[in-house]
């Protein structure tokens, strides 16, 4: 009866063939294999995202209404401060989760042939999820929100000649106020998750085809002296076995420290005393700042936001410049250029938080 | 160490068993354990506009200002808890309070005066306006029926 069942159902959906692709996959074993976990870590923490999300749509009301709706998912709804909590937190962990997953994966050189695209689908997923953030910053439509989207629309506003035009296009208006959250929202709900969802499976698929990457010092192996588990269930196992400690880590955090929400975003009350931008925009703002101040004026700007660029294109396009296994110096050159990203991005964040003193 | 793995599988000695039974069962448990811990709070979040409709409902009398004006031969139509209601004043002079959800599927009917009767636009269902009675129609019961008390201020409807 079961084999009957199962026979049907292999015929018309190809069982078989998924479970051999699924055995077939193994995953390599050395000292650094801790690293193989973030990306599983942030895939978790993208669907407790969905989760939450949907859970807060049940009740969020954009537009006008849109502060007193999280009011009341708050402070009325049972356990809706645990949900909101979650979501926020998880968005926080989630963006957290991919820097140490893209960290990983430039020191272990995966972005090499025939893995490009893995890291540039990797990028875009990563500014996607700070698109997120930014525009779900908004909808509580609190005095922080209000004041981090006019903060924040600065940036599309530095554009030359066109700047203005784009930012009253994204405000929908010359004032941050309902029309702007009501267009977040869409935003955040909508053009996002279609973007990102086939972007994740685009992403997804490329790791089951070329499996994981080893570091350089693995690959000078022979490949007999190269240890390796399957997937499924070994890794598999393992994987959710850090699920299990990132929703613990999560219902910590989302339960002793709940999200707060502050007085609704009034243009006419100054701006609240230690606002700052959250975490993972800090070092942007703070290396902007610092740019400015090095290079003042108006070509300055312009200048500052040029090195600020060049900086992101080099780092996405890393793998054209180290895109073999026996580039040697290039890949030493690469090496440096990650450490450096690395700690510029370390420092700038401290002094951002420094200065806030 | 790959080969290990597989190999394992092939034979269990009866004390693994022993553990690995064990080890089902703990983490069974665990997962129930979370499964609840989630489920709870995601079931009082969503049930929360249930819960609120449920205390609203547990009115027993409502008191419609200056209702006792209404003309003869018309209707109020009026919540009662979170449920529609509608009050009518008859041409005879009497007053009846009926609820005003149709019995067969739920929509709202309405008073007909011309005709003397309560009507249901979705499928036709009639009702007598005195006594909430079906009297043509798919209809399987007759309207809920209010008790209304007049005074100088107010229509007080109350349950039956």
């Amino acid at each position: 009866m079961g084999s009957a069942i199962y026979n049907w159902l292999d015929e018309r959906l190809g069982l078989t063939e998924a479970m051999a692709l699924a055995r077939e996959k193994r995953v390599p074993v050395h000292g650094h294999s801790f690293w193989y976990y973030w990306g599983g870590i942030t895939l978790f923490l993208f669907i407790a995202q969905a989760l939450t999300g949907v859970l807060l749509l049940v009740y969020f009301r954009p537009g006008a209404d849109a502060y007193e709706s999280v009011r009341q998912i708050t402070y009325q709804m049972h356990f809706g401060w645990l949900i909101r909590s979650a979501h926020s937190w998880c968005a926080n962990l989630m963006i957290f989760a991919i820097f140490v997953h893209m960290f990983s994966v430039f020191f272990m050189k995966a972005y090499r042939r025939p893995r490009e695209f893995g890291w540039f689908t990797g990028l875009a997923l990563l500014a996607l999820t700070m698109l997120f953030g930014f525009s779900g910053y908004l909808l509580p439509m609190d005095e922080l929100s209000y004041f981090a989207t006019k903060v924040g629309l600065q940036i599309p506003a530095g554009v030359t000649l066109i700047g203005p035009a784009i930012e009253d296009m994204i405000r929908g208006g010359a004032e941050v106020g309902e029309f702007t959250v009501q267009r977040f929202f869409a935003l955040h709900v909508v053009v996002l998750p279609a973007l990102f969802l086939p972007l994740l499976g685009l992403h997804l698929w490329l790791v089951q085809k070329h499996g994981n990457a080893v570091p350089p010092a693995e690959e000078a192996k022979p490949a007999a002296a190269r240890l390796s588990i399957p997937f499924f269930p070994n890794f598999f196992a393992k994987d959710l076995a850090m699920w299990l400690i990132a929703l613990n880590v999560l219902a910590l955090l989302a339960s002793l420290f709940p999200w707060g929400l502050g007085r609704p975003g009034d243009p006419l009350v100054p701006a609240p005393p230690g606002i700052h931008p959250e975490w993972y925009f800090m070092s942007s703002f703070e290396m902007l700042k610092v740019l400015g101040r090095w290079f003042p004026g108006a070509a300055g700007e312009a200048l500052g936001m040029i090195i600020f660029n060049a900086g992101l294109v080099l780092w996405f396009l890393i793998p054209f410049y180290d895109g073999s296994n026996d580039s040697g110096r290039r890949g030493r050159i690469a090496h440096y250029f990650g450490l450096l990203v690395l700690f510029v991005l370390v420092v700038t964040t401290a002094a951002g938080y420094q200065s806030l003193k | 160490m790959s080969e290990l793995t597989s190999k394992h599988i092939v034979a269990v000695p009866p004390d693994d068993l022993a553990t690995r039974r064990l080890f089902l069962g703990v983490a069974s448990l665990a997962g129930l354990g979370y499964a609840a811990a989630i489920g709870y709070p995601v079931y009082r979040y969503l049930a929360s506009p249930i819960e609120e409709n449920a205390a609203a409902s547990a009115v027993t009398e409502v008191a419609l200002r200056d209702a006792q004006k209404l003309p003869p031969g018309s209707a109020l139509m009026f919540k009662f808890g979170s449920q529609p209601a509608m009050l009518i004043h008859h041409r005879d002079n009497t007053w009846t309070a009926l609820g005003a959800v149709c019995t067969h599927l739920g929509c709202t009917v309405q008073y007909v005066p011309a005709r003397g009767v309560i009507h249901c636009n979705c499928h036709g269902g009639e009702y007598d306006p005195h006594t909430g009675q079906n009297i043509s129609g798919p209809p399987p019961r007759p309207l809920k029926r209010y008790v209304v008390k007049l005074n100088d201020e107010a229509a007080v409807v109350s349950r039956a």
